[in-house]
């Protein structure tokens, strides 16, 4: 693994230009563990602050000092997504290699509804559900409808891997030496498809960190507590653009673009060592 | 023949199955929520101002008569689809009394305007620039753009929308920021109006175009990467077809059946990034109709404007997959 990694490191530019940019940004919201101020209190601090030396990023017309809010508001982003790709990388996991491994009618019914939920649009029934729960409408609620919603593509493609291992001589060795299904699945095939579990893990990651930011900076998730979209929510509830208050949305939006542009570079470097064909591409064979 | 009937088939079951889990699911999710629309209702129209008990009495139970919350749920549920295929939502609660549907119809074809537009463009030219990219894959200029094109896709819709906003609306203020056209211009064919039209759309539809430009162009450069190393290909380069007829004839053509697949599956994401412009730009389409809903807690129009985008969604899907099989001449033999 740190063979992997050190490699990576040192041949793929890419690779560590993403693995700097996520890991400063990690550190800097894993700073908020000691920040000297509580992140959910308002009108600590003198509001409207621009930058400076005792504020670095300015302060908010809530009091808020800018710089700690957005540690603390990246930690509960980076979580949230967390959150969702673990989750939705279960329910991929289990119905994609179920539906290829089993085949017959049990893939056709599981594909179907996968193709079902591909098609229909996520935001409007998150706004639904965000709507009826109002203020039941917790981040864990959140981050399981959302995981519901983000495992169908990759299902898709863990079914495709399943279903050439399906037809490889040591899945018969397999089942002759008597294995049952859950066994073939975790001991044999699993290996195989982890690749591609982590790979879609990635994007999956992007995808859910997009959806928070998407629904917090409408004001549809817990409010007080911070994250990205949560500033950019409370920013614009205050006017900050009229007002001139710009490092209290500027800073947020470099922050969550570094996040992606970092977590974007991992996603396709790592891409790229899973499948090899378009690293001999890249080199020109 | 038999394999497009087939195919047919296939794909009119898929639809209708769309329609009815989405429409099933917008049933469960506001039925099995602990939340009482009624009571919510209610209760928002309490804070306006102090109503004495029986009214509230008769409004609560003229909402119920309303939601159709009578009933057994099987009895309620099939009521819901009545109402759905009638396209009766009731009235809306924040507009009242305009029916939720008429509200709908109004939005809906500012929102179809702006995606099919926008879709358009940054299909074509994820295309073009991804096709181009996995061809000529030494040119420079064609690196660096689509490193820019890249870096933008993970960024959501909401961020790429405010970014363009602060830049022409405040920083060099030269695009109308707010709305779907000019107030004061009565709408019609005149040429103030259509002006006024294209003003009004260009910063959500490049928000849309920016947010779609990256998924197109990296799928299109890497199944073109995969087909110039194809035996046709290679052939074709040895026997000395130009290069311009390779690229067209053989490769983006073959590269562009399954992007026109992703199309189809794309629509409901595009949809959703459609729904947070609308709302950044207060454009007058459904999804900012949907979320003013939520924000004023008119539950009808909410619900109504889910359904309907489920079955917009799908609707557009199916119209996809129909010319499908007029492009790739497989499906129609198979």
């Amino acid at each position: 693994m740190f063979k992997i990694l050190r490699d990576l490191l040192r041949y793929n530019i890419e690779f560590a230009i993403g693995f700097v940019l996520t890991l400063a940004i990690f550190l800097f919201a894993l700073a908020h563990f000691w920040a000297p101020l509580p992140d959910t209190a308002i009108y600590l601090l003198p509001p409207d602050m621009p930058p400076s030396a005792q504020y670095w990023f300015g302060t908010t017309s809530r009091g808020q000092d800018v710089l700690w809010q957005m540690s603390s508001a990246i930690w509960n982003t980076m979580l949230f997504g967390l959150t969702v790709t673990i989750l939705s990388r279960l329910l991929a996991v289990a119905i994609g290699m179920l539906s290829g491994y089993l085949g017959g009618r049990w893939d056709q019914a599981l594909m179907t509804l996968n193709d079902t939920m591909i098609a229909l649009p996520n935001i409007p029934i998150l706004l639904l559900v965000y709507f009826v729960m109002r203020d039941s409408m917790s981040w864990p609620v959140l981050a399981a409808t959302a995981a519901l919603l983000g495992w169908n593509y990759d299902a898709r493609l863990i079914r495709s891997v399943t279903l050439s291992l399906r037809s490889r001589e040591f899945t018969r060795h397999a089942v002759f030496a008597g294995m049952s299904v859950p066994q073939i699945l975790v001991r044999q095939h699993l290996p195989y498809v982890m690749p591609v579990i982590f790979f879609t893990a990635m994007n999956n990651l992007i995808w859910a960190i997009g959806l928070e930011v998407t629904l917090s900076v409408l004001g549809f998730s817990d409010i007080n507590r911070p994250t990205i979209g949560g500033m950019i929510y409370w920013a614009n509830q205050h006017q900050a653009i009229i007002a001139g208050i710009w490092w209290w949305i500027a800073f947020p939006i470099i922050a969550i673009v570094l996040l992606f542009l970092g977590l974007f570079l991992l996603a396709i470097s790592v891409n790229e060592y899973i499948d090899p064909r378009s690293r001999l591409s890249r080199m020109g064979a | 023949m038999d394999g497009f009937a087939k195919y047919l088939g296939r794909r009119l079951f898929q639809f209708f199955l769309v329609i009815f889990l989405g429409v099933s699911l917008a049933f469960l999710i506001t039925n099995l929520s602990p939340v009482d629309p009624v009571e919510q209702s209610v209760a928002l129209m309490t804070n306006f101002g102090a109503t004495d008990p029986r009214s509230v009495e008769l409004m609560r139970q003229a909402l119920q008569e309303l939601y159709g919350l009578q009933g057994s749920m099987l009895e309620q549920y099939l009521a819901f689809w009545g109402r759905v295929i009638r396209g009766d939502f009731g009235p809306s609660l924040s507009a009242f009394p305009t029916p939720v549907m008429s509200l709908i119809m109004g939005a809906l074809p500012w929102t179809i305007g702006l995606l099919t537009l926008s879709l358009v463009i940054s299909w074509s030219l994820g295309n073009l620039l991804g096709a181009l990219a996995g061809y000529y894959r030494s040119n420079l200029l064609l690196k660096l753009s689509g490193a820019a094109v890249m870096a933008l896709h993970p960024v959501p819709a909401y961020i790429i929308g405010l970014c363009l906003l602060l830049a022409f609306g405040f920083i060099w203020p030269i695009l109308p920021i707010s709305g779907g056209a000019q107030m004061n211009l009565q709408p019609g064919l005149t040429l103030d109006y259509l002006r006024s039209l294209i003003l009004h759309g260009t910063l959500p539809a490049l928000t849309l175009v920016f947010v779609g430009l990256g998924s197109w162009f990296i799928s299109m450069r890497s199944l073109v990467s995969n087909i110039v190393t194809d035996d046709h290909v290679v052939y074709a380069e040895l026997g000395g077809v130009s290069s311009n007829k390779i690229f067209s004839q053989y490769v983006a053509r073959n590269a562009l059946l399954p992007q026109l697949t992703g199309l189809a599956l794309s629509l409901g994401n595009v949809f959703g990034g459609a729904v947070i412009t609308e709302f950044l730009f207060n454009y007058p389409g459904v999804g900012r109709l949907m979320i003013q809903g939520i924000y004023r807690g008119d539950y009808a129009l909410v619900l109504g404007v889910t359904t309907i985008s489920i079955i917009a969604v799908a609707v557009a899907v199916f119209i996809i997959d129909l010319i499908y099989p007029l492009i790739d001449p497989r499906v129609r033999l198979s």
